[in-house]
C-alpha cells in the first residue's frame, strides 16, 4: 500500500495537497482498497461551500457506499468531473484521481502525516 | 438464452380481439405516437416455451430449499391461489357500489378480525402493499399521534437498533425524522443502558423486530417498551419476525403501539420474485384514527399510501390460510418453526459456528469470521456452492452486526429428512473449505450461469435490450 | 384443522429430544412468562381444504359480478388474453424470493429485463426500474426523485386522479415538503395557472394523461413551461393509451410513471397492480427501486443480475430517498407476458377500440334529452356526462348486469374498453333513455 510523504491525510481517509491557497483533495490507497471496485461517484458542485468534517458527495461500490468528508472548509472551485465517466480510476490511481479543489480555506481537520497516517491504517486494519 | 424481443418477427400475433363493431375513432394528429413501440411480435406457442423456458432457471420455494433467513420461505399452498382467482373475487371493480361488494368487505372484516387477534392490536388497515410500505404507514401514525398533541415539533428522532434492516433508516428518514442508531448489546439483543442515553423530550419512537435479526427473542421486551413511552414515545414493531411467535405471544402485549406484518412470510402467500406482497398495519386504539385511507372511497383528509385497498388479492391468500390453521394451526405453525431452525442449527454446530450459541427462535446466524481467516472462504463462496447442491443460500452478510454471516431460516414447512440433509451439506461444505477452496471461489459450477460481473453491470449500466 | 407441518408427534419429540429439550415451551424460555399465551388465539378452529374452500367461495358469491363494466376511475376491465393468466401461475415463478442469488434466478432477472425494455419502449425513456407498487405510489415515488436541497415543493394537477393527489401528499407529509394542487378549468390543467405556480422552489410538476376527466392534457405546452422554470415534469401515463399516444419522452417528459392495471391484471378489488417509472439516462441513478442490469458471467455469456444497488435501502440505510425494497415482480411478468401476447399492433387496437367504444357511448348518451358533455376536449376511453337521475340510472343498469359510471363532482364518469359491444352499448343506453323519460 502506498502512502505518498508529500500529501496530508485524514483519519477519513481523504488526502489532501495544499498548492498555495489550493487544497486539493481525493480518497487514499486504503479508502479504495477498502471500498473495492468503485462504480459510481456523487460529485458536488463548483462554487459550493464544504465544511471541515462533512460529506461533500460519496463513492459506490457495488455493495457499499462511503461519504466523501471534506478536511478542510472553503469553497470548491474545481470538480474532477472525468471520474463521473471513469471512477474506476479512483482504484488504480488514487493519488492522481483528484476529487476536488478547494479554495479559501478557513479550517481544517486533524491531518497526519504519511507515517502517522499508515500507523493509523495499520490499526484500522 | 434468447429474449423474447430476440424471437420477434414482424406480423406474427396471437388473435385475441373481433373487429371493432362501431364506428372507429383516430386521435388527432398532434397526440399521435411518431413509432410504434418495438413490443415483441411472437406466436403463442412460442410465447409460452419462452417463459416455460425462464421458469426453469427459477428456484421457488415450492421447488426445493429456500432458507432464505428473514424471508419466511415457507411452502405457499394452492388453495390460497385459488381462492383468490375466484371470479367473485378477480373481476370486482374497486369503485363497484358497497352493496355490491359484500364478500370482499367481509374478506378484508374477516382478516382484519384474524390480524387483530394475532397482533394483540385493536385496529388493522390492508392499504401498504408491502413490508417496508408497511414501516411507512406505521411511523406515520407515530408522526401523525405526536402532531395531533402539538408535539410534532419536539419530537424528531426515531430510534433504531444497529441489528435492524436497513429499511427501518430508510423509512424513518421518509418521514421526516432523524435516526438515531444504537448499539446492539453483545447477545445481539437492545442495549437498555445505550436506550436509555438517547430517550429523552425529542424521542418520537422506536422501531424494533422481536425476536430480533439474529434470531433471539429480547427478554428485557416489557422494560424496552416501558422505557419508550415513559419518555412519551411509541413502539413500532416490525412483523419480519412474526412467524416465530405468532398464537405464541402478541406484540401488543409486548408494549407495541403499532406493527406491520409482511403477509408474504408469515401468512404463506408466494412472494412472486419480489411481489406483490401486502403490509397489513395494526394499531392500539389510540392510533385507529390514523389509519391510511382512499380518497376515492370516502377517505377524507386521512393519509393514503396507495390507490384504493391495497393488494386485496394477497389478503385473500392470508385469510385462506388463517382459515385453514385456525387456533391451533397457527401456534403450531410458530412452534416448528422454531424447532426446525434449532434442529438445523444444532445438527450444524462443531463445523460452522453460530454467532450466538444458545436456543434461536425461527431463524440463526452462522459467524464465518474465523473459517474465513483459515480457510479464505468467505461466506459468499459458501453461498455459491451451496447453489450446486440445489438447495438456495441463506441470507449473507445480514445482519451487519455479524461480519461472515450467513442467516438461516428453514421454516417450519420442510420435513426432518430436509433439514438432516441440509446439515450434511453444510458439514461437507465446511470440510471442503480447507481441501480445495479455489473450487468454492469458483462456484458455483452447474447453474444456468458462473456467478455475474456485477461490477459491470453497475459501472457500464445496460437496463435494456436495443436492437443489435 | 389444516396445517402445512409434515413432521409427525413422534418426529418432532424426536427432534426436541436432539436439541436437548423436552418441551415447546422451552424454546420459548426468552418470553417473559406472562405474555406466554397459554389460552388459544380467539380466532376459530383450523379447517379441512374442502371446508374453507366451500367458506370463502361462499364469501365471494355474496359479491354482484358485472358483465359488463363502464367504470374506470383507474382500475380498468380490458380483455385478458388466456395465456397471461397462466405462464404467471407457475410454481417456481410464483413462489420465489427477490432475486439477490443470480445464478438462481436468471428466470426472473431476465423476466424483469424484458419488462424494463417493454416500459422503456411504451414511454420513450431510456431507463426503467422493476417497478413499484401501484400508479400512485408510482407518482410519490417520482416526486420525492426529483426534490434536491434547494428545490423541495412538489405541484400536482388537480385533474390527477385523487387517490393519487392524496397519496402523493401523504409521501410530502412523510418528508415535510409541500404540495400544491395545480387548479383544473374546463376538466384540464390550467396553463396559465400552473405558469403563476412555477417559482423557483418547485422541484417537479406531475399531471396525468389523460386525465381523471378522461380527456388529453396539452402535455408538450406544459412541459415546455415547467422546464422553463428549470424544474422537472414528471407525467402519469396510461400505458394503453400509450399503444397510440404521443410519449411522455416525446412530450418532453423528465419521469414517466402510471398504473399497469390495464396491461393484463384483474381488476381484483383494488390490487395487486402495479406501478411503472421510466426516466432518462440523465436521472438514472435518481431512480428509486430495484433495477435489472445485463452483465456477463464467470464464463463470458450474457447474464443479469441486479445493478445500481447503491441507491437503494440496505445500503444507504437513513441515507436512502427511499424504503422500497421489493417490486412487484410477479406483476411485471404479467405485464411481460401481456405486452408479449397483444404485440404493437394489438396493443394499439385495445386502445382504439376503447377509444371507439368511448366515443360511441358518449355520442349515444348525449342524443337522450337532459344529458350532455361535461367537458369539450378531446378525451380517451373516459368522458363525464352531466344527466339527472343518477341513482336511478346506475340501479336499473345493475339490474341488467351493468356496472355503469361513477358518480363524480358534477357528473359520471364513465368508461368504455374492447370488452364492450355494440349490442352492450345500445343496450346501455336504452335503459338510460328509458329511465331518464320517466
Amino acid at each position: 500500500m502506498n502512502f505518498p510523504a508529500e500529501l496530508k491525510y485524514s483519519k477519513d481517509h481523504e488526502w489532501v495537497k495544499f498548492e498555495g491557497d489550493t487544497a486539493i483533495i481525493g480518497i487514499s490507497d486504503f479508502a479504495q482498497d477498502a471500498l473495492g471496485d468503485v462504480v459510481f461517484v456523487n460529485l458536488p458542485g463548483e462554487g459550493d461551500e464544504v465544511n471541515a468534517g462533512e460529506a461533500f458527495g460519496d463513492v459506490e461500490s457495488v455493495k457499499a457506499v462511503s461519504d466523501l468528508v471534506s478536511p478542510v472548509s472553503g469553497t470548491i472551485v474545481a470538480v474532477n468531473e472525468e471520474l463521473a465517466d471513469a471512477p474506476e480510476t479512483l482504484n488504480s490511481d488514487p493519488y492522481g484521481a483528484w476529487i476536488i479543489k478547494v479554495e479559501g480555506v478557513t479550517a481544517q481537520e486533524e491531518l497526519l502525516d504519511a507515517a502517522a497516517y499508515e500507523a493509523f491504517c495499520a490499526e484500522e486494519a | 438464452m434468447k429474449l423474447i424481443f430476440e424471437r420477434s418477427v414482424p406480423g406474427r400475433h396471437l388473435d385475441l380481439l373481433p373487429a371493432c363493431d362501431v364506428e372507429l375513432i383516430e386521435l388527432p394528429a398532434a397526440l399521435k405516437r411518431e413509432v410504434a413501440p418495438a413490443l415483441p411480435e411472437v406466436s403463442e406457442s412460442e410465447l409460452s416455451r419462452h417463459y416455460t423456458e425462464l421458469n426453469k432457471q427459477v428456484h421457488g420455494v415450492n421447488s426445493g430449499f429456500y432458507p432464505l433467513g428473514s424471508c419466511t420461505m415457507k411452502y405457499n399452498p394452492r388453495i390460497d391461489e385459488e381462492m383468490a382467482a375466484l371470479p367473485g373475487f378477480a373481476n370486482i371493480h374497486p369503485l363497484a357500489p358497497a352493496h355490491t361488494t359484500l364478500g370482499c368487505q367481509e374478506a378484508l372484516e374477516t382478516t382484519k378480525k384474524y390480524m387483530c387477534e394475532i397482533f394483540g392490536m385493536d385496529d388493522c388497515t390492508f392499504q401498504p402493499a408491502a413490508g417496508a410500505h408497511g414501516e411507512f404507514t406505521g411511523v406515520l401514525l407515530i408522526k401523525q399521534y405526536h402532531d395531533a398533541r402539538g408535539e410534532g415539533q419536539q419530537r424528531t428522532k426515531i430510534i433504531v437498533p444497529d441489528s435492524a434492516h436497513g429499511t427501518n433508516p430508510a423509512t424513518a428518514n421518509m418521514c421526516g425524522y432523524q435516526v438515531v442508531n444504537i448499539a446492539s448489546a453483545p447477545d445481539g439483543c437492545v442495549d437498555l443502558e445505550a436506550l436509555k442515553a438517547v430517550l429523552g423530550p425529542d424521542t418520537a419512537g422506536l422501531m424494533l423486530t422481536n425476536p430480533n435479526t439474529v434470531g433471539i427473542f429480547d427478554e428485557n421486551i416489557l422494560e424496552i417498551t416501558r422505557l419508550v413511552h415513559e419518555v412519551g414515545g411509541l413502539c413500532y414493531y416490525d412483523g419480519a419476525n412474526l412467524n416465530a411467535v405468532m398464537g405464541v405471544v402478541r406484540p401488543g402485549d409486548m408494549g407495541f403501539d403499532c406493527i406491520h406484518s409482511n403477509l408474504h412470510k408469515t401468512f404463506a402467500t408466494p412472494h412472486g420474485g419480489g411481489g406483490p406482497g401486502a403490509g397489513a398495519v395494526g394499531c392500539k386504539a389510540h392510533l385507529a384514527a390514523y389509519l391510511p385511507k382512499s380518497a376515492l372511497l370516502g377517505g377524507g383528509d386521512s393519509i393514503q399510501v396507495r390507490s384504493f385497498n391495497g393488494n386485496f388479492g394477497v389478503v385473500l391468500k392470508a385469510m385462506t390460510y388463517v382459515m385453514t390453521l385456525g387456533q391451533e394451526g397457527i401456534p403450531e405453525a410458530a412452534k416448528n418453526a422454531v424447532l426446525n431452525a434449532n434442529y438445523l442449527q444444532a445438527k450444524i454446530k462443531g463445523t460452522f459456528e453460530p454467532a450466538f450459541d444458545r436456543i434461536c427462535m425461527h431463524e440463526f446466524v452462522l459467524d464465518l469470521s474465523k473459517y474465513k481467516k483459515e480457510t479464505g472462504v468467505s461466506a459468499l463462496d459458501v453461498a455459491k456452492t451451496l447453489i450446486d447442491h440445489g438447495m438456495h443460500p441463506p441470507t449473507i452478510y445480514f445482519p451487519l452486526i455479524v461480519h461472515e454471516a450467513l442467516m438461516l431460516e428453514p421454516t417450519e414447512t420442510e420435513t426432518r429428512e430436509t433439514l438432516d440433509w441440509a446439515a450434511e451439506v453444510y458439514r461437507n461444505l465446511y470440510e471442503l473449505g480447507f481441501k480445495d477452496p479455489e473450487y468454492m471461489h469458483n462456484a458455483p459450477h452447474s447453474a444456468y450461469i458462473g456467478r455475474p460481473d456485477d461490477v459491470r453491470a453497475t459501472r457500464t449500466p445496460v437496463v435494456r435490450w436495443t436492437k443489435a | 384443522m389444516g396445517s402445512y407441518v409434515p413432521s409427525t408427534q413422534a418426529e418432532r419429540l424426536e427432534m426436541l429430544k436432539a436439541i436437548g429439550l423436552n418441551d415447546y415451551k422451552d424454546l420459548y424460555r426468552d418470553v417473559p412468562a406472562e405474555m406466554y399465551l397459554d389460552a388459544p388465539l380467539n380466532i376459530p378452529q383450523g379447517m379441512s381444504e374442502m371446508e374453507v374452500a366451500n367458506a370463502v367461495s361462499a364469501m365471494a358469491a355474496k359479491n354482484k359480478v358485472f358483465s359488463t363494466i363502464l367504470r374506470g376511475a383507474g382500475a380498468y376491465d380490458h380483455y385478458i388474453p388466456s395465456i397471461v393468466k397462466y405462464i404467471p401461475a407457475k410454481e417456481e415463478f410464483l413462489t420465489a424470493y427477490t432475486p439477490y442469488q443470480a445464478e438462481m434466478s436468471q428466470g426472473i432477472l431476465q423476466s424483469i429485463f424484458e419488462y424494463q425494455t417493454m416500459i422503456c419502449e411504451l414511454t420513450g425513456m431510456d431507463v426503467s426500474n422493476a417497478s413499484v407498487y401501484d400508479g400512485a405510489t408510482a407518482a410519490a415515488e417520482a416526486a420525492a426523485m426529483c426534490r434536491d436541497r434547494k428545490r423541495r415543493v412538489t405541484l400536482i394537477s388537480a385533474a390527477a386522479n385523487p387517490d393519487t393527489i392524496s397519496t402523493v401528499r401523504t409521501y410530502c407529509y412523510g418528508t415535510n415538503d409541500e404540495l400544491r394542487v395545480i387548479p383544473a378549468k374546463d376538466g384540464k390543467t390550467d396553463l396559465e395557472a400552473l405558469k403563476e405556480m412555477l417559482t423557483p422552489d418547485v422541484a417537479s410538476v406531475y399531471i396525468q394523461q389523460p386525465n381523471f376527466n378522461g380527456l388529453f392534457e396539452d402535455a408538450e405546452a406544459i412541459g415546455e413551461a415547467v422546464h422553463a422554470a428549470g424544474a422537472m415534469y414528471v407525467m402519469g401515463c396510461n400505458p394503453t393509451a400509450l399503444g397510440i399516444m404521443k410519449t411522455p419522452k416525446d412530450c418532453g417528459a423528465d419521469v414517466a410513471v402510471g398504473e399497469a392495471q390495464s396491461l393484463g391484471m384483474p381488476l381484483s378489488y383494488g390490487g395487486p397492480y402495479l406501478g411503472f417509472m421510466a426516466t432518462t439516462t440523465k436521472h438514472m441513478r435518481k431512480l428509486p427501486g430495484r433495477i435489472i442490469g445485463e452483465t456477463v458471467d464467470s464464463k463470458g455469456d450474457r447474464a443479469y443480475c441486479l445493478a445500481l444497488q447503491a441507491r437503494e435501502q440496505h445500503i444507504r440505510r437513513e441515507k436512502a430517498s427511499s424504503n422500497i425494497c421489493s417490486n412487484e415482480a410477479l406483476c411485471a411478468l404479467i405485464v411481460g407476458v401481456y405486452c408479449s401476447a397483444v404485440g404493437p399492433d394489438g396493443l394499439a387496437s385495445v386502445a382504439t377500440q376503447s377509444m371507439s367504444k368511448a366515443h360511441y357511448l358518449a355520442k349515444e348518451l348525449c342524443k337522450i334529452p337532459g344529458i350532455s358533455m361535461k367537458y369539450t376536449g378531446e378525451f380517451f376511453h373516459e368522458f363525464v356526462v352531466e344527466m339527472p337521475k343518477v341513482d336511478e340510472v346506475l340501479k336499473a343498469l345493475e339490474e341488467a348486469g351493468i356496472l355503469g359510471g361513477l358518480p363524480v363532482d358534477g357528473g359520471v364518469l364513465w368508461c368504455a374498453t374492447e370488452k364492450a359491444s355494440k349490442a352492450v352499448l345500445d343496450k346501455t343506453v336504452a335503459i338510460v333513455k328509458e329511465v331518464c323519460a320517466k
